[in-house]
């Protein structure tokens, strides 16, 4: 904590002499400064705890790299006679430069790609390299699936917690018309009060959905190997170097709120993203450097899917929460490239003045959304088919019966996956797009119900006549699955585009979208975490505060999305800093600020209890949810390199209720009879 | 089967309750223009579906919870029940029916709210960051504000000066972006008098929140004496440099960032600014000459006031004789 302040202060110091150099005035609270004071703390912070290695190295790397890249582009820029300096110290194309040079170099000093370089020079690697024991692995470069699952689920944890509190500060001037602290009167990072509140929400919107793009590869990381009795993921180095892409792209994103933010809202739609500060570049670049960790983890978990099956998983004997990953891995694989595709033409039409999307040039804004959506529907999918996955892997285990028509959940995720590639155009209906391409979008919109109706069924029925039992993870369970119904069924509304018409940017969709997000992700997360917790440690978190935080969580969440949906379908639009007085939200919008501090508060209970568990949890070291599942036959928690004995699938994954019947068999047990 | 009974007969109940509570609730805001109306009948429609298959869902759900939990002490497993190849066909059939149900009446009412009067009045409008611009051709008068007889559709020519902007006014339903280089339309029939606001749905930057105008739906006469008054005021100013500049500077919304009363904005106040000492961000102070106010409009990034050094005025087309007209008027503000 010390290192933190003193570092912070070290940083701010530099920047604020810097900036006082180029721009001759002393500017307390510009972005420089700010900059060089994050940087400074968050290396120390580390530091602090683990040293000069590791996690520590490569953020001491980024910070040279993206100096020395910029100071490059400065020199280059000096020699052909341009400016050298801006309002940011660097300029835009020095920062761009900068920030790529800082992400790669971040790379070669954490030593993710040190194996890589040795064989390029013709040096031979030991095949495993054996992990420090204790927690100090996880600020390290590892390769065993289990820790790389671990340092996702945490790093997840983390951004969930700074885009929450991003939430809260702007939620916090909602409480009340008119501009409370965010006003035009302040400054901070080169940002007046309304400037500043554009750049939280928007950096709220894509730091939560690095941090579930992160989160699920967490879930998957841990489990899947488990779940197919696999020694690790196919690509093990390539597996470390997608988790460790991942922070260099969140320190990006975190630059962009103090090189003087952006006012987009995460969708970056251009001629706004064209002209935003240079905030806006870092938040580019912090997308694609993420989006190689999505696409590369996504080709990892296909190829440790379709070769490294335990003897008899057959497609129908996987577990169910294997083919969502699967149904999610083939999206992402394949439509990320899109994001980053339409966000690096932005970033061009701003670097080199090419016109993709500027009408002045020919260009064509409208072009942008279809490249954008093109991903960012899909994502969508993305973020909740291991969710929903996981609530079709847990639901069996707590209400002791099969999971009911396991062919057709499994066929449904892979439907909805085919499907939403069909159906970016339905964000676009307002949009100015041709008029007679709304009316297809809206059908192939109308039928993600059909198999999205298959899951929800399929779930009822599975409760049905069970012996239901509700531990905390069967609590998130549940409420993911009424959460994720109220997302599901306040979604046809916009499909239908005349409804949409009205739909369209405002609160109801808002309402709509995180009651999908939290109901296919956030619960699910929550619940994954309280079931496979015991396996990663041997402790089981407190049973009590578990409770107390989903009986918190849960009635904040759904009275703040309900009273989202109603202010919107009322004239509440999205992303508004202060909202006319005359409409009559004030009182409303106080409900859902108290709302959405009742749900940090629950958030906050969990933290606690995550990391007060790791040492003083109750001890569960056995089968604790008496489930079917392969690894849960061995004891917890997991042994480096997973199964001693490797297993057999001799039944069906979810047959509870029938008697005698068995998953998986160890080689040698059936002997030992 | 007493369970389906019991479960059953909750679901009606359910769905009845939600339905009824949804509407007794009332969800969508006054309808005031002809659009509203097929759109508010298939949301309707819409909130009937969702409350029955939010009842057919919840019911046995909860039923289950309750009816089905472990009782304690009770080791053994549930019911087992693989699946029914039957019951999922039917709840893939039905629903593939409801959708394309539904997207067939989609489509009809979105014809119904793009229905074309040939006796449209035109009005084109311009989005500008942040402010909007009415121009009424057949009359030839141009104003901040929308105003309309009730009852005759307004065939709206829409495009933007800078990004993205999106006309809504929530009682009239529809919504159309404005996008930069291209026109989009939005025909709109005012069916209740009464004073609404449109309100830019597209983010569109700093000020986004207050990209709010009135638009005010008349009676024929009271549209007509509003207009002939605008025409004479417009006639009057036109006679003077001030008079001009006021007219294009309302037209433009200037006032969005620039206040003429001397209070704080996301852009200088215009109040004595004229013939003042400027403090510019590099460090060095200007006075506001004739020059100095002329290349500010110009050119507005070329010297930016000290603490303004985030904002990015956008460069508007004018001529120098508008930009003389305005410098005359901001003049007049002492």
């Amino acid at each position: 904590m010390l290192f933190l302040l003193i570092a912070g202060v070290i940083g701010y110091g530099i920047g604020l002499g810097l900036d006082t150099l180029i721009m001759k005035s002393v500017r307390y609270s510009a972005p420089v400064p700010s900059a060089f004071a994050l940087l400074f703390a968050f290396t120390a912070f580390f530091f602090g705890i683990y040293g000069y290695r590791g996690i520590t190295r490569g953020l001491v790397y980024q910070i040279i790299g993206t100096l020395v890249g910029g100071l490059v582009v400065t020199g280059i820029r000096g020699l052909m006679g341009l400016s050298l300096f801006g309002g940011f110290f660097f300029t835009e194309p020095a920062w761009v430069f900068g920030g790529i040079a800082g992400a790669v170099s971040f790379l070669f000093g954490v030593g993710v790609m040190s194996d890589w370089v040795k064989w390029a020079r013709g040096m031979d690697t030991p095949e495993h390299h054996e992990d420090e024991p204790g927690w100090e692995k996880y600020f390290d470069v590892s390769l065993d699936h289990k820790v790389i699952g671990i340092q996702y689920t945490v790093t997840a944890l983390f951004l969930i917690s700074v885009g929450g509190l991003f939430a809260l500060i702007f939620r916090t001037e909602l409480a009340a018309s008119g501009l409370q602290f965010l006003n035009v009167g302040m400054s901070l990072f080169g940002q007046n009060g309304p400037q500043l509140y554009n750049t939280l929400m928007s950096l709220h919107g894509m730091i939560m959905i690095v941090s579930i793009l992160l989160g699920i590869s967490g879930i998957i990381n841990y489990a899947v190997p488990l779940l197919l009795g696999a020694q690790d993921m196919a690509f093990p180095r390539m597996n470390a170097f997608a988790y460790w892409v991942s922070v260099p792209a969140s320190v990006l994103l975190l630059m962009s709120l103090v090189l003087g933010g952006f006012d987009t809202g995460w969708t970056g739609y251009p001629p706004l993203s064209a002209k935003a500060p240079v905030g806006m570049q870092m938040f580019f670049l912090g997308v694609f450097v993420a989006g190689w960790s999505s696409i590369l983890g996504a080709l990892n978990v296909i190829a440790t899917v379709l070769r490294m099956r335990a003897k008899g998983m057959t497609a129908w004997r996987l577990p169910i929460f294997v083919w969502a990953a699967v149904a999610t891995s083939i999206i992402a694989l394949t439509a990320t490239q899109l994001i980053g595709l339409s966000f690096q033409l932005v970033m061009f039409q701003r670097l080199l003045g090419m016109g993709f999307f500027d009408p002045a040039k020919g260009g064509n804004p409208v072009l942008f959304q279809h490249l954008f959506w093109f991903y960012s529907h899909p994502a969508v999918y993305v973020f909740v088919l291991p969710g929903l996955g996981v609530i079709s892997e847990l639901l069996p285990v707590f209400a002791r019966k099969p999971l009911f028509g396991y062919r057709w959940v499994a066929m449904s995720s892979l439907g909805i996956a085919l499907v939403g590639f069909l159906v970016w155009a339905h964000h676009m209906f307002t949009s100015g797009m041709n008029e007679y391409l709304r009316v297809p979008f809206m059908y192939s919109t109308l039928l993600v119900a059909v198999p999205t109706g298959v899951k929800f069924f399929s779930w009822v029925a599975t409760l049905w006549k069970g012996k239901i039992e509700t531990p905390t993870p069967m609590l998130f369970v549940l409420g993911a699955v009424l959460v994720f119904l109220f997302g599901g069924l306040t979604g046809p509304p916009n499909a239908t585009v005349s409804v949409d018409l009205h739909l369209h940017d405002t609160y109801f969709i808002v309402g709509h979208f995180h009651d999908t997000i939290f109901g296919g992700f956030v619960f699910p997360f929550f619940a994954a975490i309280y079931y496979w917790y015991p396996k990663a440690t041997g402790r089981r978190m407190n049973e009590f505060w578990g409770k107390v935080h989903f009986w918190l969580m849960t009635p904040s969440f759904l009275i703040l999305t309900f009273g989202m949906m109603r202010i919107g379908l009322l004239g509440m639009r999205r992303r508004i800093a202060d909202y006319d007085p005359a409409l009559g939200f004030d009182f409303t919008h106080l409900i859902l600020t108290i709302c959405a501090f009742g749900i940090a508060t629950s958030v906050l209970i969990f933290f606690i209890n995550f990391f007060h568990s790791i040492k003083h949890g109750e001890k569960a070291e056995g089968n604790l949810w008496n489930s079917r599942s392969p690894e849960w036959q061995v004891p917890s928690p997991m042994p480096a390199h997973n199964y001693d004995v490797p297993f057999e699938v001799v039944g069906e994954p979810y047959d509870y209720g029938l008697p005698g019947s068995k998953y998986v068999e160890f080689v040698g047990e059936k002997s030992k009879h | 089967m007493r369970h389906f009974v019991i479960v059953g007969i909750l679901v009606i109940a359910m769905a009845v309750l939600t339905y009824f509570g949804l509407n007794a609730a009332g969800l969508m805001p006054e309808a005031a223009s002809l659009q509203a109306g097929p759109i508010d009948w298939l949301w309707n429609l819409e909130v009937m579906v969702i409350s029955f298959l939010f009842a057919l869902i919840i019911v046995p759900m909860f039923y289950s919870l309750i009816v089905f939990r472990r009782k304690k002490g009770d080791m053994t497993d549930g019911e087992h029940i693989e699946g029914n190849a039957r019951l999922e066909i039917t709840w893939t059939v039905i629903p593939l029916f409801m959708v394309a149900i539904f997207a067939y009446l989609g489509a009809g009412n979105l014809a119904e709210t793009r229905r074309i009067d040939p006796d449209a009045m035109v009005v084109k409008v311009t989005g500008i960051q942040w402010s909007w611009k009415f121009e009424y051709p057949e009359y030839g008068v141009v104003s901040d504000e929308l105003h309309a007889p009730v009852g005759r559709q307004v065939l709206l020519q829409m495009t933007s000066t800078d990004v993205i902007h999106s006309f809504w006014v929530p009682e009239f339903r529809v919504k159309q972006d404005l996008v930069p280089g291209r026109t989009t339309e939005l025909r709109i029939t005012p069916t209740v008098i009464g004073d609404y606001k449109v309100r830019c749905a597209e983010l569109c930057g700093t000020s986004h929140a207050y990209m709010e105008k009135p638009v005010i739906i008349s009676s024929q006469a009271d549209f007509d004496t509003w207009m002939s008054g605008q025409v004479a005021l417009a006639a009057e100013a036109a006679q003077t440099p001030e008079g001009r500049g006021q007219a294009l500077v309302a037209a433009n919304g200037c006032a969005a960032c620039h206040s003429i009363d001397g209070s704080a904005g996301i852009g200088p106040t215009w109040r004595g600014v004229a013939g003042s000492q400027v403090a510019l961000s590099d460090g060095t102070t200007v006075t506001a000459t004739d020059d100095y106010l002329y290349s500010s409009i110009k050119a507005p990034q070329s010297q930016i006031v000290a603490g303004f050094e985030g904002q990015q005025m956008p460069v508007y087309g004018f001529s120098d004789e508008q930009i003389a007209d305005i410098v005359a008027y901001i003049k007049t503000l002492r």
